[in-house]
């Protein structure tokens, strides 16, 4: 199965958006190479604007852009975007409902060598917090795509959560992302998996170990984390009996407090959380993080068949 | 225009309507707002293209009141403009009301930003300044700020961005009248040299006297003769200006007048003003 990082898809996304949509505006700051707005910068650089390692100021003139009739895509890494520029986002972004488009790459452990500084795993839970933000997270470069044209569409704040290291190609062209909804993508009636970002794949290999042991795991991918897909978690309650969530994210605050949110109130069936476990990362391989830190198909289907003893 | 006489009578009425509105709010911030009457009654009676019968219109020129706790002189001088009745004043800060405690853009006709959060304003406006930039489009900003807003760092984030773009269609003012909450700028945390720090940072200094409107509209002019760079105009003003026990007081920062204080405040203001 071929890799590709999801901030790759966004870098070569925005080219093309930036074709057909001329209130298209880029902003980044001192990482386009990184985050890949660097494409855009090339193709349009009268629309590209390189903020520097002031990512509080970038969020501002995205504000006083979106509010000037633009299109903002303000990119850097997750850690400072939804946490050192956090405020300017709640007062200057949220609170006035603008339009700006917060992407958002290196999320996650698997930013790697770089280690704990550098490895935002609280974004989801800071981001979804606030009102009028939508928070989404593609599981692969098809979704990343979708989704950017997707958001381009909608007047609103969106918070896109990227990864720096490659992921399974899981989906094709006509992949259809809608915001608000998530997609099945394996049937099953013993537990449900609902996934986000990388761990979709892991969920997905989850499901087929599984089968060989006679349990039927179905999996969603929940790539719209807010607004979140009610109907389809209430469903997957109502059908399997049992749920286990499962992200590259601290298990407080991330997808599975947002699941557990929706069953607890409307369907209560037991629950458990695959991710990191309130704590920092630190250097390494993303591999080795992710085996580490527990965020592999191994531990989905541990935690699935605990989830089924409690059934 | 530039008739100083219809100038000076619209500010002396805004002033008494910031006295009325807070008086009946019973909270807000007097002594940064009556600093500030001159520069934002300058700028809505006749330095700015905007049109209160229709606030969004194309190509008007943009406000943002960045020390956004300043917001009763801009509630009071757009109700004086025509953005909405004057009724709606004596609502400030009551549940419904359409002017909240700090400006919002949603909510109230002739505010471009939402603000209260300092520096955020500033580095809004100067992304409104971008736009206008990138589309060669007439449109101006102005924006206004306080003098203990500068001692926060995205105020100089947003400095720096404006000289690197040069932003020559954005005009700041600073209100520097010399107190914050907690006292003297120079004593919670000194903010001076201004003129030089802005100067290094690639801006266009102007020092001028806030309250003057000869001034005011010399800087102006001198703003829109500057290609390349941003300006920003120094301004040196009075808190509470105009009330005589508000006066250069830090105390009357955020606080608002009893019935009596009230009283006293009108008159010193030339007698009540709700016509």
């Amino acid at each position: 199965m071929s890799k590709i990082a999801t901030r790759e898809a966004y870098g070569k996304a925005l080219v093309e958006l930036g074709k057909s949509n001329p209130k298209v505006v880029v902003l980044d700051a001192d990482l386009s190479k990184s985050t890949k707005t660097a494409d855009f910068k090339s193709e349009f650089p009268s629309r590209f604007f390189n903020m520097g390692i002031a990512e509080a100021n970038l969020m501002g003139a995205s504000a006083g852009l979106a509010a000037s009739g633009k299109i903002p895509f303000a990119s850097t890494f997750a850690v400072f975007a939804a946490g050192r520029a956090f405020e300017i986002i709640r007062n200057s972004i949220c609170y006035p409902k603008l339009n700006v488009k917060i992407c958002a790459t290196h999320a996650g452990i698997t930013v790697g060598e770089d280690g704990a500084s550098h490895q935002a795993l609280e974004d989801i839970a800071i981001m979804r917090s606030l009102p009028n933000m939508s928070v989404i997270v593609p599981a692969d470069a098809e979704e990343t795509k979708k989704a950017i044209f997707s958001i381009a569409e909608y007047n609103g704040p969106v918070y896109t959560r990227l990864g720096r290291s490659g992921v399974p190609v899981l989906f094709d062209e006509d992949y259809e992302f809608v915001l608000g909804k998530g997609v099945q993508l394996a049937g099953g009636s013993d537990v449900s998996i609902i996934a986000c970002g990388i761990m979709v794949a892991e969920s997905l290999k989850a499901s087929e170990m599984l089968a060989q042991e006679g349990i039927s795991a179905r999996v969603i991918n929940m790539s719209s984390i807010k607004p979140i897909d009610k109907d389809l978690i209430v469903k997957a309650a109502a059908e399997t009996g049992a749920i286990v969530t499962a992200e590259e994210h601290n298990v407080i605050g991330g997808l599975g407090s947002a699941v557990a949110e929706v069953v607890s109130q409307e369907k209560p069936v037991p629950m458990k959380m695959v991710g990191v476990n309130d704590t920092f990362g630190e250097s390494g391989k993303p591999a080795h993080l992710l085996e580490k830190y527990g965020l592999t198909a191994q531990e989905i289907v541990k935690a699935a068949k605990d989830v089924l003893k409690k059934k | 225009m530039r008739n100083h006489k219809e100038l000076r009578s619209v500010a002396a009425k805004v002033r008494k309507n910031i006295i009325s509105m807070l008086h009946q709010s019973g909270s807000g911030h007097p002594g940064g707002s009556l600093s500030a009457v001159e520069i934002v009654t300058a700028l809505y009676f006749d330095e700015m293209n905007v049109d209160p019968a229709d606030p969004k219109k194309e190509n008007r020129d943009r406000f943002v009141l960045s020390k956004g706790h300043a917001a009763p002189v801009v509630y009071s001088v757009l109700a004086e403009k025509g953005f909405f009745d004057k009724c709606e004043l004596l609502k400030l800060r009551q549940v419904d009301s359409m002017l909240q405690g700090h400006p919002d853009m949603k909510g109230t006709p002739g505010i471009e930003m939402s603000t209260g959060s300092l520096g955020q304003g500033f580095s809004a406006a100067c992304g409104m300044a971008m736009a206008s930039k990138m589309e060669g489009s007439p449109w101006r900003v102005y924006a206004l700020l306080g003098d203990g807003e500068v001692q926060e760092g995205l105020v100089w984030e947003a400095a720096m961005s404006a000289a690197h773009y040069k932003l020559d269609n954005i005009v700041a003012f600073l209100d520097n009248n010399g107190l914050q909450i907690d006292g003297k700028n120079e004593e919670v945390l000194g903010v001076d040299p201004l003129g030089e720090k802005f100067t290094a940072f690639g801006w266009n200094v102007i020092e001028i006297d806030g309250h003057d409107f000869d001034q005011i509209f010399t800087a102006l002019d001198t703003a829109k003769a500057t290609a390349g760079k941003p300006t920003m105009i120094l301004s040196k003003t009075i808190k509470g200006k105009g009330v005589s026990f508000m006066e250069n007081q830090a105390g009357w920062h955020g606080q608002a007048p009893n019935d009596e204080q009230k009283e006293i405040a009108l008159r010193d203001l030339g007698g009540e003003c709700n016509e």
